[in-house]
């Protein structure tokens, strides 16, 4: 019952701590440009009043526009609930493993990019045929990063992973698991929409992606992407912390370990938000026909580091 | 007599009754005829192989029931399983065929066209039933043929006649193939049963020769990468509904032999069939969907992804045969069932597109992308069973095409377990392959339903597309529930699966340690996932949400507006994203496999060439890898033709000559022979 409780809670504190992630990001960038920048909990501020505001759909728009919100939201809400943020084992953890993890943050892309084209605006179309590009480059990387994870645990359920880890840990500075954190942090920055694959800072035309896509969602349904993109930006912090360096999540549940698995989960996330920011003040975003050969490099990472988990069993 | 005995006779005389009906009877009445032998033909077929699968009785039936001697039936497993997939498609396409024929009333033969689809349906399940090399071999010509015959229906549109010469010629020499293959095995006597080929010990060389040749031939059946070429000029020009059943059904009929021949016949061979048929499939299955990527036709576009599946499946079983001959029994087991799986998982979405696309085709009158659009609003239904087969085909949870990619991925993960330093790069390669074009997938699948049902119409005749037929719509229906009750039943269809296996060489079906637990737990590996529990969650979580927002008091007022411009008003199907521009992304990062031409002319104002009149851009892409290989040896046999007809000059006197050459030398021949 305790585990069940432990699902809630977990699932609700990514949603709470979701937005301020991604103003703590763009704080600290603010703060490394020399600007003041906005409060950490300016996203709270933007979501609250997204919430009252009224929807404009297009008159083009079908049901599908109105439906993408919540499939996007209820597929990204859904992971949260997969992967060990706080605790191993969830009792959760057999109902999907990696793969349905991955698999599910797609369902919400196809239909973002789905949504994108509905109204006929131009930019949604492009936004959508980049998203779609971006993703499916992304896909060979990912899945060679979950099978270098699972060489090693045996399996892809990702409570066994940790556990793993955390039963023997030096694997956690194996060749393997280095070269598939380096390939699936970049994955990070191409799903998550950051830069040098796209700006979330700009609305212009010729450089968005992710901002193109949406640029015809107002009011809760817009509130609700946000929400859901902030929320995925969260999960891969979560499994680029947890999966990798899995320390301070709870094994036991008490009060102490709890208090703990929180503790490093946000120590985690400050730490790869730093990363991020210093990362995005330091390159220029790439050409779109450039980006494949980042994800081409992060491929050739995960290929190494499948390879060396092989050999080096 | 028995049921087993009463179905077989039921799914034999109904299809009878359908196809004379076709020839006897015309308009509504001759659609119904068809259409009631063909559903009755194709219910017997899965009640039929349901039974045996239920009660695992394995009947034979003697070649005295049948006029013809030499003839044998043996419903196994696998045949059973088969029986399954013929049926469930066969119901659906008849159904929804008494409605999309009707638009062929008085242009084309219906008559054919009937008889045709109940011959073929009959064909395929005689197939699979089979139980030795001349019955099979029987069926499968039929079936070539009928299909044949109905790839002509629509004979004076363009490219048709074509394409079926290209289809009969590429599905003949895969024919030679098989025969060559069965008289190897056989050694020279076709009636031999199957159980007799079994027992034959055959030298290694042998072994290989027959295996080569049935993947050839099988290959060219299923249409795997690169003797595909017929099928993306096939399938297309067929009527809907036999489209569905060719992409469906008729090109699964390679994987069915594949495995017969391979699994049951030859009882596995060595590393390297497993490693050929998983590299071939790897192939097909990028090459597939990446000619399906750059397509605007709609029904080409799912030809094409048929390849791409083929592809997935034969990498299952290839991943089996890889793992049989290194004694992993339980993996070679979840190889085979994985390709099992993703092979009756292909049949209901493909289907199920591929009427949807008939349903488009029919409403709109073209199967080009840039001309629709805005057909959710004009044919809701349609939509929504397209969008249904796109997510299934994108492998998105919890629809069936998830269920059957996660066991792939898990089988290839079980690579693992083979010490082979080779394997090590061979198994991540194709994981990573497979993932590539599933994700190609769900980008070419916005593409296809984005721009054919989204957005605003791009022509007049999408402006006026009508919803389809309730005959269609039913057909339809079948095949979307069976998308989700496959999907959501993954921890009831696999131990059937496996369960079907039984009794086949090599693979062991005890040793599968599949229970009707919910997580789905893989033996040999231990991932787990649940398809119920998962959809479950996500309906609580879209209501939770929408529950949310309500009690929060979240603004629910909603405006209709239109879509931004720029400041421009009023807005044109002019500005919408097109097919093409949504594919160009990609175009370009495989710039190096497609080899695009490009003409580009612009047109300067005489003051300065800062002033642009008129621009004309032209691309096209030709696949060249198929020019490559076809082209030559095509040229080849063109000119070996030319010359042998100099052989026949028109002069009576020759041709005497000739016989009695002929003659004259094959008695010297005789004679000297003994």
């Amino acid at each position: 019952m305790i585990g069940y409780v432990l699902e809630v809670a977990q699932a609700a504190l990514a949603l709470l701590l979701a937005p301020g992630l991604v103003g703590l990001l763009r704080w600290m960038k603010a703060r490394l440009q020399n600007r003041r920048g906005a409060p950490v909990w300016q996203p709270y501020s933007e979501l609250a009043k997204l919430f009252q505001k009224e929807v404009v759909v297009s008159s083009n728009a079908s049901w599908l526009f109105r439906a993408a919100p919540f499939v996007v939201f209820a597929s990204t809400v859904a992971v949260t609930f997969l992967v060990p943020i706080l605790a191993v084992p969830l009792p959760f953890d057999g109902v999907g493993d990696l793969l349905v993890v991955v698999y599910l943050l797609l369902l919400g892309t196809f239909f973002l990019s789905l949504a994108g084209l509905d109204p006929g605006s131009p930019f949604g179309g492009m936004g959508a045929s980049r998203e779609m590009t971006v993703a499916a480059l992304a896909e060979p990387t990912i899945a060679l990063a979950i099978f270098a994870l699972a060489l090693g645990a045996g399996s892809t359920n990702l409570g066994q992973i940790v556990a793993r880890t955390m039963a023997d840990p030096g694997t956690s500075v194996s060749p393997g698991h280095l070269l598939a954190f380096g390939a699936l942090f970049i994955v990070t920055l191409a799903e998550t929409g950051r830069l040098p694959v796209d700006n979330p800072a700009t609305h212009l035309e010729l450089t968005m992606i992710h901002e193109a896509m949406i640029l015809e969602y107002s009011g809760r349904y817009l509130a609700l992407i946000e929400w859901a993109a902030a929320l995925k930006l969260l999960i891969f912090f979560a499994l680029l912390g947890n999966l990798f360096v899995p320390w301070g999540v709870a094994v036991t549940v008490t009060p102490v370990s709890l208090a703990v698995a929180v503790g490093s989960l946000l120590a985690k996330l400050i730490v790869l938000a730093g990363a991020v920011a210093v990362l995005e003040i330091r390159i220029a975003k790439l050409r779109l026909f450039r980006v494949p050969e980042l994800l081409a490099a992060s491929f050739v990472l995960a290929l190494l580091a499948v390879t060396s988990s092989f050999l080096l069993r | 007599m028995a049921l087993t005995d009463l179905l077989l006779a039921v799914l034999l005389v109904a299809h009878a009754i359908g196809a004379v009906a076709a020839l006897a009877t015309r308009r509504a009445l001759g659609r119904g005829l068809v259409a009631a032998g063909g559903l009755t033909g194709a219910l017997a077929a899965a009640g039929l192989g349901g039974v045996c699968l239920g009660t695992g009785a394995v009947p034979t039936v003697s070649a005295a029931f049948l006029p013809l001697t030499g003839l044998a039936l043996r419903i196994d497993g696998l045949s059973a399983f088969f029986l399954v997939v013929i049926g469930l498609v066969g119901a659906a396409v008849t159904v929804y065929g008494f409605g999309y024929s009707a638009a062929y009333e008085g242009r084309y033969s219906l008559r054919l066209l009937g008889a045709m689809l109940n011959v073929l349906l009959l064909s395929l399940s005689v197939q699979v039933m089979a139980d030795n090399a001349l019955t099979f071999l029987l069926a499968w010509e039929v079936m070539s043929l009928s299909a044949y015959a109905m790839v002509l229906t629509e004979h004076d549109g363009p490219g048709t006649v074509r394409a079926a010469h290209w289809y009969i010629a590429v599905t003949h020499a895969g024919f030679a193939a098989l025969v060559a293959m069965f008289l190897l095995l056989s050694a020279g006597d076709l009636t031999t049963s199957f159980a007799g080929m079994r027992s034959a010990s055959l030298s290694a060389g042998t072994r290989d020769a027959a295996f080569a040749l049935a993947l050839l031939g099988f290959g060219t059946k299923a249409g795997i990468a690169p003797l595909h070429v017929w099928l993306p000029m096939a399938h297309p020009v067929a009527p809907s509904h036999v489209s569905a059943l060719m992409s469906g059904v008729v090109i699964k009929m390679g994987v069915y032999g594949l495995l017969r021949v391979a699994i049951d016949l030859l009882v596995g061979g060595p590393a390297w069939w497993g490693g050929l048929v998983l590299g071939v499939g790897t192939v097909s299955a990028l090459l597939g969907v990446l000619y399906a990527l750059m397509e605007h036709d709609l029904k080409r576009l799912l030809a094409y992804h048929s390849v791409e599946n083929i592809g997935i499946i034969f990498i299952g079983i290839g991943a089996g045969l890889m793992f049989q001959s290194y004694g992993l029994t339980t993996l070679a087991t979840l190889g085979v069932v994985s390709g099992l799986y993703h092979t009756i998982n292909h049949a209901c979405f493909k289907g199920l597109l591929f009427l949807g696309a008939g349903s488009v085709l029919h409403a709109t009158g073209t199967r080009n992308m840039e001309e629709m659009g805005g057909l959710i609003k004009r044919m809701p239904r349609t939509a929504v069973f397209f969008l249904l087969g796109a997510c299934a085909i994108s492998a998105l949870p919890p629809l069936n095409g998830f269920a059957s990619e996660w066991l792939v991925f898990q089988t290839l993960l079980g690579g693992s377990a083979i010490p082979q330093p080779e394997v090590a790069i061979v198994m991540p390669i194709a994981v990573a392959m497979l993932a590539l074009s599933s994700g190609l997938a769900a980008a070419c699948f916005v593409k296809a339903f984005g721009i054919t049902f989204l957005a605003i119409p791009r022509s007049p005749r999408a402006e006026h597309a009508h919803e389809a037929p309730w005959s269609m719509q039913a057909g339809m229906a079948t095949l979307a529930v069976a998308c989700v009750a496959l999907g959501l039943a993954p921890f009831a269809v696999v131990p059937i699966l496996g369960s079907s296996l039984a009794g086949l060489g090599g693979v062991a079906p005890t040793a599968m340690g599949f229970t009707l637990a919910l997580p789905l737990q893989v033996p040999g590996t231990s991932g787990r996932w649940s398809a119920p529990l998962l959809a479950l969650g996500l309906v609580l979580l879209v209501a939770l949400v929408l529950l949310v927002l309500r009690g929060l008091g979240a603004d629910r007022r909603l405006r209709v507006g239109d879509t931004w411009g720029c400041g421009r008003i009023g807005q044109s199907p002019r500005m919408e994203y097109t097919a093409t521009a949504f594919a160009e992304p990609l175009r370009r990062v495989f710039a190096e496999l497609y080899r695009p031409t490009q003409d580009l002319s612009i047109d300067f104002h005489p003051a300065s060439k800062y002033f642009v009149q008129s621009i004309e851009y032209r691309s096209e892409i030709r696949p060249w890898l198929e020019r490559l290989l076809y082209d030559r040896p095509l040229n080849v046999l063109h000119r070996a033709a030319t010359w042998v007809r100099h052989l026949q000059g028109g002069s009576l006197h020759l041709y005497l000559f000739y016989l009695t050459l002929a003659f004259l030398v094959l008695l010297t021949l005789a004679r000297w022979w003994r």
